[in-house]
């Protein structure tokens, strides 16, 4: 009998944790709380890619892939300890998908050396791989959010902003917070009225704020939201006939998730994306075929082709192509999280590479280095057509200011260093 | 009217419109907390719960269809039909009962006579283990709430155009106010005067007054405590799907309207645990007060977004002169 139930034991083992030889990327999911809306369809895309790779190519290399999940409800605490319970299985790059769990990870990943991939949130200095050495952000970070949102209004107002008002209504976090030196740089520059707007978490009753931008009458409104915080605000600019075309969100603030529950209202609101939206891609007939119709998507499988499910596919591409280089630099498939650092510093997405991947003029190009973890900073606009129900891409990929943004990221990287007793150099 | 006195009053009315909101979450609160004397973690959950239950009767959404696809290996998720939302309100009620009876039988009956704290533990339990099973039942996706009475008369939502306009011609500045707030109200004020009338004039209502008041005496004149508390538990739920509807209508029914609990809290601490009217004033005093507070002192000095803060800060003022609340019944123990 008890050699029956230790032999059960060492199978159910042998099951549930990933084979030592295989490839593995944790994913610290939230599928669960209140904002998991956002989470399952990012975690589904996670997985759904990595399940074509085993399904079509049979891995990355001649290795199979292993995605086990970790539920942290968005919450830091949660993501720590899942972070911690994963570092045993191998695994090869965390994407945390939450600015707080970032930040409390920034030294854990150093000292451990395992990369982080952060696209699109976290740290914004981290672009600064000199003094980040494990932590990437590629291809856009908030503050290039920031300044192509500022870019698009410049378009729009024929190149001049001067004495227009701008209302930044954010989650009152560190999330949040983010570009509010960029836009109060980028006020000084273009000379338009900067006027920051709170919000609480999690931001279900936003009355005051949206009773103040109506008697702001600001020219425009970004909003830097999640969860709920976006429904609302929606609705709340809907509600005081706000024009939609001049309410901009970050890319967190512009899934179908945030847009449904305000119907028509939502029509013609704009939100940026640093990457492509839609499932007409060659790369979706091979889900198809692999993995939907295989019966092998991640969750209830119904995320397919939304934004954020988008997002998690990008994503897991990127880190593929990433153990890819890794896997060329040292010679060897079955690489360590060590020599995957190595293939994410030396990543190069190019339009080529992309469209052999099936996924043509999905997202920009960038070249990643010891200096540049972040990528080149491209953004595109793209607008909420509430009788089609879809997002549409209405710009092209734009480059945000460097010229403002490079100098704020030295600043911060470097006090970073400083406060950190870093030595800013590269591996 | 001077510019900022005309802002002070809008911001002024949209405080009571923001506070009968808070004060609907409250009620569930009390309801129970006054029959039974447990404070029910779980109330927004229910409210949740009830929203999600709705929505899905509405849209004829299979329960529980990912579990049954994941067993049997099927693809059903819809019944292919929608239900009116008259009926579908009904039969949530219906579910709210039900789950009413089953909170009851399976977890408060065991507990009678148990400190307060335990009956406080197995509400939270009782909070997870519901917000588990709306997942599972419902999905965890956002889902539009549309409650119409008929084909065009919907929940309205957006600025009252006859205030604006009104308030424009005699100020010179139009005054907004929610069309769904105003409706909020509307049905507040009906679910008061319908919870205060039933408590006072129906034999169920004094039954449930006297288990209150003092539940081994109401049980000595032959009041039976089980039919009391699930009662009492599918008032609240029904209390809870009402709330559920008005929050659900502004930010689509998803997991944080259980978040809606924390608005009600301060609202409970002021104006008491034990009074449905008291949840009515301390909802309007919390929504005036956070909402005034932060137009007129949180957004010009302090940098904004001081309202959740300052409801508990304004809640635990009250509570050093009085702690039992506005309408509270003070608790008198004689050794």
């Amino acid at each position: 009998m008890k050699m029956k139930l230790a032999t059960m034991a060492v199978a159910g083992l042998m099951v549930a944790g990933p084979v030592m030889a295989d490839l593995v990327f944790p994913s610290l999911s939230y599928r669960t709380g209140p904002y998991a809306a956002g989470g399952i369809p990012f975690a589904d895309g996670y997985a759904d890619y990595f399940t074509l790779l085993n399904e079509r190519d049979g891995g990355i290399g001649g290795e199979k892939l292993q995605v086990p999940e970790c539920e942290t409800a968005y919450n830091t605490e949660k993501g720590v300890e899942c972070y911690e319970s994963l570092k045993g299985t191998g695994g090869l790059v965390y994407q945390p998908l939450s600015t707080g769990i970032t930040y409390q990870l920034i030294p854990k990943v150093t000292a451990d050396d395992i990369p982080m991939l952060t696209s699109g949130l976290g740290r914004t200095s981290a672009k600064n791989g000199k003094v980040f050495s494990h932590v990437f952000n590629f291809p856009a970070n908030y503050w290039d959010g920031a300044s192509v949102a500022v870019k698009h209004m410049l378009d729009e107002e024929g190149g001049d902003l001067k004495g227009k008002k701008i209302s930044l209504v954010y989650h009152n976090s560190a999330y949040g917070k983010e570009p509010i030196r960029t836009l109060q740089e980028l006020s000084k520059k273009h000379g338009f009225e900067l006027t920051e707007v709170p919000v609480d978490h999690p931001g279900q009753e936003q009355k005051s704020q949206w009773l103040q931008i109506r008697r702001d009458k600001p020219d425009y409104v970004i909003m830097y939201g999640w969860g709920v915080m976006n429904q609302v605000a929606i609705q709340e600019a809907a509600n005081i006939r706000f024009p939609m075309d001049k309410f901009i969100g970050i890319w967190w603030s512009g899934s179908e998730n945030d847009v449904l529950p305000a119907g028509a209202a939502a029509d013609g609101y704009k939100a940026l994306t640093f990457h492509n939206v839609g499932s007409d891609y060659p790369l979706y007939d091979d889900l198809k075929t692999h993995v939907y119709d295989a019966g092998k998507s991640a969750g209830a499988g119904d995320q397919s082709g939304t934004v954020l499910y988008n997002r998690g596919m990008y994503a897991a591409m990127l880190v593929s192509e990433a153990a890819k280089t890794a896997q060329e630099i040292h010679g060897v498939s079955a690489i360590t999280p060590g020599q995957m650092r190595d293939g994410m510093e030396a990543l190069n997405i190019t339009e080529a590479k992309m469209a052999a991947l099936g996924l043509p003029n999905f997202g920009p190009e960038f070249q990643v280095s010891c200096d540049n973890h972040g990528g080149n900073g491209f953004a595109a606009m793209t607008q909420w057509d509430a009788t089609a129900k879809e997002w549409k891409l209405i710009s092209d990929f734009v480059q945000s200011d460097q010229d403002i943004i490079q100098p704020l990221i030295d600043e911060d990287s470097t006090a970073y260093a400083t406060e950190n007793s870093i030595e800013p150099t590269c591996k | 009217m001077p510019e900022q006195l005309a802002f002070t009053i809008e911001v002024f009315l949209n405080g009571l419109m923001a506070g009968v909101l808070y004060a609907l979450v409250a009620l569930g609160f009390v309801l129970i907390y006054k029959a039974s004397g447990i404070f029910n973690y779980a109330q927004g959950v229910m409210a949740l719960f009830a929203a999600m239950t709705l929505v899905g009767i509405q849209n004829g959404q299979v329960p529980f269809s990912h579990l049954i696809n994941a067993i049997f290996g099927t693809d059903v998720h819809s019944f292919g039909w929608s239900v009116h939302s008259g009926l579908a309100i009904v039969f949530t009620v219906f579910v709210m009962i039900a789950l009413a009876w089953m909170v009851q039988k399976f977890v408060f009956r065991h507990l009678v006579g148990q400190e307060p704290i335990i009956l406080f533990m197995a509400t939270i339990g009782l909070a997870y283990f519901l917000e588990g099973v709306a997942d599972l039942m419902w999905g965890s996706e956002i889902k539009s709430l549309n409650v119409c009475a008929a084909e065009g008369a919907c929940l309205p939502q957006g600025i009252n155009m006859w205030i604006d306009e009104t308030t424009f011609t005699a100020f010179g500045y139009g005054f907004f106010i929610d069309n769904l707030d105003i409706v909020a109200s509307i049905v507040a004020a009906i679910l008061v005067i319908g919870l205060v009338a039933f408590a006072q004039y129906t034999k169920q209502g004094r039954a449930m007054r006297a288990v209150a008041d003092d539940h081994q005496a109401a049980l000595s004149v032959g009041v039976s405590l089980n039919f009391i508390w699930v009662l009492v538990w599918s008032l609240a739920g029904f209390v809870a799907l009402v709330a559920g509807i008005m929050w659900g209508a502004k930010s689509g029914v998803q997991f944080s309207l259980s978040l809606i609990a924390l608005k009600a809290l301060p609202v409970l601490m002021l104006g008491g645990f034990t009074s449905i009217p008291g949840a009515i004033v301390g909802g309007l005093i919390i929504g005036v007060g956070e909402k005034l507070f932060e137009f007129l002192i949180g957004a010009p000095f302090l940098g904004g977004a001081t309202e959740n803060w300052f409801a508990y800060m304004l809640a635990l003022l009250f509570l050093v002169f009085r702690p039992q609340g506005l309408f509270g019944e003070k608790i008198i123990e004689r050794v």
